[in-house]
C-alpha cells in the first residue's frame, strides 16, 4: 500500500471508531436516563414500557460500544468505554441526555429520538461498514415499538386534559432547541457520510418532520419555530447534566475499580 | 462450508448434526421454560472443525435481551455434559431473529401456557402498524384490548380479554 493509500486507511478506521461511538453513547446515555423511571413511572405499565425501551438501548449500546472497542484495538472493553471516560469524551447528541423531567417530559424526548433512530436506522441498513448495517436492521424492528408507544402517548397527553397537554406543549417548547443537532453533520458525519458509512443526516430531515408533525397534529401540540443554534453533544460539549448523569453511572466502577457481578 | 484454510467444517457427519440439534431442543428458554430454544428459532447453525469441536451460532431475539447471556451459557453447559469436549456459541445478528421463526410447536405451547403467539407473519413490515387481532389464549375470544406495549419481557405485550376478564401477555410480532 502508498502511503497515501495507509493513510486514507487509517483516516477511514478513525472514522468508523468516532462514528460507532457516537451512535453508542447516544444509546447508552438514553438508556440511562430511561432507567432512572424504574420504580417512579406513572403506572406498572408504564414503568415496565420504559424500563424495555431502555433495555433495547443497552442492548445497541452494548454491541456498539463493543465494535468501537475492537476498532480503537486499544484492549479496551465496551465496559471501559461506559464506565471510565470523562463527559469530555462522551459524543452523544445532546437531547438524550436530557433530565427526564415530568412523565411528558421524558415521553417527548423520546418521540423525538425514536423518529430520528427510526429514519437513522432505515437507512444505516445499507451502511458500507457491515456490522453497523447488520445492527440496524436488528434495532430498525425495535424502534418500530418504541415509535408507536412514544406516539400513542404524546397523543394521549397532547389531546388529553388541560393540565395534560399543557405539560405536553412545555415539554415539546423545552426541547426543540436540541433537535437541530439531530440533521447539522459533525465533521465525522460528514466524513462517514462521505465513506457511506453513514446516511447523510440532511435526508433524514422531512421524513422526520412527516413523522412529528402528524404525531403532533394528532396530538393537538403546536411544532415549534425552527431554531438556528445546533447544540454539540456529539462534538462531545455537553451541558451539565451528563455530568452528573455519569457520576450516578460511573460510581462504582470509579469507586471500586475493576469490580466485576 | 468450507474456511479459509479449505478445512471442511462440517466435519460432524449429519448423524452428529441431527443429534446436536435433537441435544439443544433439551435447552428451555429461562423466561419462557415451556419453549426451547429450537423451537423459538434461535439457532441459526451448527458446524464442527475438528473431532470434539461443536460451533453453535445463536441469534438474540432482542438486542438488549438479558436472557441472551443465560441462554448462551445453558447450550454450552448442556453440550458440555453431553460430552462434546469445545463448545463454541457465537452470536449471529444477521438475518435479525424474527418471531415468524417460531415454530408451529412453540404457537401450540404458549397458547397452552397461557400467552398468545405472534397473531400474524412479519414478511410484510405494512402489518406492523395495524392492530393484530389477539385471541385470548383462555378462552379463545377475540375481543381482546391492548393494555400496554411492552410487558414482563421486550418480546411480549400486555392484553386483556373482554370477554373472560383475564389479563394475559401476548408474544409480539418482530
Amino acid at each position: 500500500m502508498s502511503a497515501t493509500a495507509l493513510r486514507a486507511a487509517e483516516v477511514s478506521a478513525e472514522v468508523l471508531y468516532r462514528y460507532t461511538l457516537h451512535l453508542g453513547d447516544t444509546s447508552l446515555i438514553l438508556a440511562q436516563r430511561l432507567g432512572e423511571w424504574i420504580g417512579h413511572a406513572p403506572a406498572l405499565e408504564e414503568d415496565l414500557a420504559l424500563a424495555n425501551v431502555g433495555l433495547d438501548l443497552i442492548g445497541q449500546a452494548r454491541y456498539l460500544l463493543s465494535y468501537a472497542a475492537e476498532l480503537e484495538g486499544k484492549g479496551r472493553t465496551e465496559d471501559d468505554l461506559a464506565f471510565l471516560r470523562e463527559p469530555s469524551d462522551f459524543t452523544n447528541l445532546s437531547l438524550v441526555e436530557q433530565p427526564n423531567g415530568d412523565f411528558g417530559h421524558t415521553i417527548v424526548r423520546q418521540l423525538l429520538i425514536d423518529a430520528w433512530q427510526l429514519e437513522l436506522f432505515e437507512r444505516l441498513q445499507s451502511s458500507t461498514a457491515s456490522k453497523l448495517a447488520e445492527l440496524a436492521a436488528k434495532a430498525l424492528k425495535e424502534t418500530r415499538y418504541h415509535f408507536r408507544f412514544s406516539a400513542g402517548w404524546v397523543v394521549r397527553l397532547g389531546d388529553g386534559t388541560e393540565e395534560s397537554h399543557r405539560r405536553v406543549q412545555e415539554a415539546l417548547d423545552d426541547l426543540w432547541k436540541f433537535t437541530r443537532e439531530l440533521f447539522a453533520p459533525s465533521e465525522v458525519d460528514g466524513q462517514a457520510a462521505a465513506e457511506r458509512i453513514a446516511p447523510d443526516l440532511a435526508t433524514l430531515r422531512s421524513p422526520w418532520d412527516a413523522r412529528i408533525d402528524e404525531v403532533l397534529r394528532q396530538a393537538t401540540v403546536v411544532k415549534p419555530a425552527p431554531v438556528a443554534y445546533a447544540w454539540h453533544g456529539k462534538n462531545a460539549q455537553h451541558s451539565e447534566h451528563l455530568s452528573r448523569l455519569l457520576a450516578e453511572m460511573q460510581y462504582m466502577q470509579r469507586t471500586y475499580p475493576g469490580a466485576r457481578w | 462450508m468450507v474456511t479459509a484454510a479449505g478445512t471442511s467444517v462440517s466435519s460432524l457427519g449429519s448423524l452428529t448434526q441431527r443429534e446436536v440439534w435433537q441435544l439443544l431442543t433439551g435447552v428451555p428458554d429461562p423466561e419462557i421454560p415451556v419453549l426451547n430454544v429450537v423451537e423459538l428459532g434461535l439457532i441459526r447453525h451448527v458446524r464442527s472443525e475438528r473431532a470434539g469441536h461443536v460451533e453453535v451460532g445463536v441469534s438474540p431475539t432482542y438486542t438488549g435481551c438479558p436472557a441472551t447471556e443465560v441462554i448462551q451459557h445453558s447450550i454450552r453447559d448442556h453440550l458440555e455434559s453431553a460430552g462434546f469436549g469445545d463448545v463454541n456459541v457465537v452470536t449471529v445478528l444477521s438475518p435479525a431473529w424474527t418471531s415468524d421463526w417460531l415454530t408451529e410447536s412453540a404457537h401450540r405451547k404458549l397458547r397452552e401456557y397461557g400467552i398468545a403467539p405472534p397473531a400474524h407473519s412479519v414478511a410484510q413490515p405494512r402489518h406492523l402498524f395495524r392492530e393484530p387481532t389477539v385471541r385470548c389464549p383462555l378462552c379463545a375470544s377475540a375481543k381482546t384490548e391492548r393494555v400496554s406495549e411492552f410487558a414482563s419481557t421486550p418480546c411480549k405485550a400486555l392484553y386483556r380479554c373482554i370477554a373472560c376478564l383475564e389479563p394475559f401477555e401476548y408474544f409480539k410480532c418482530i
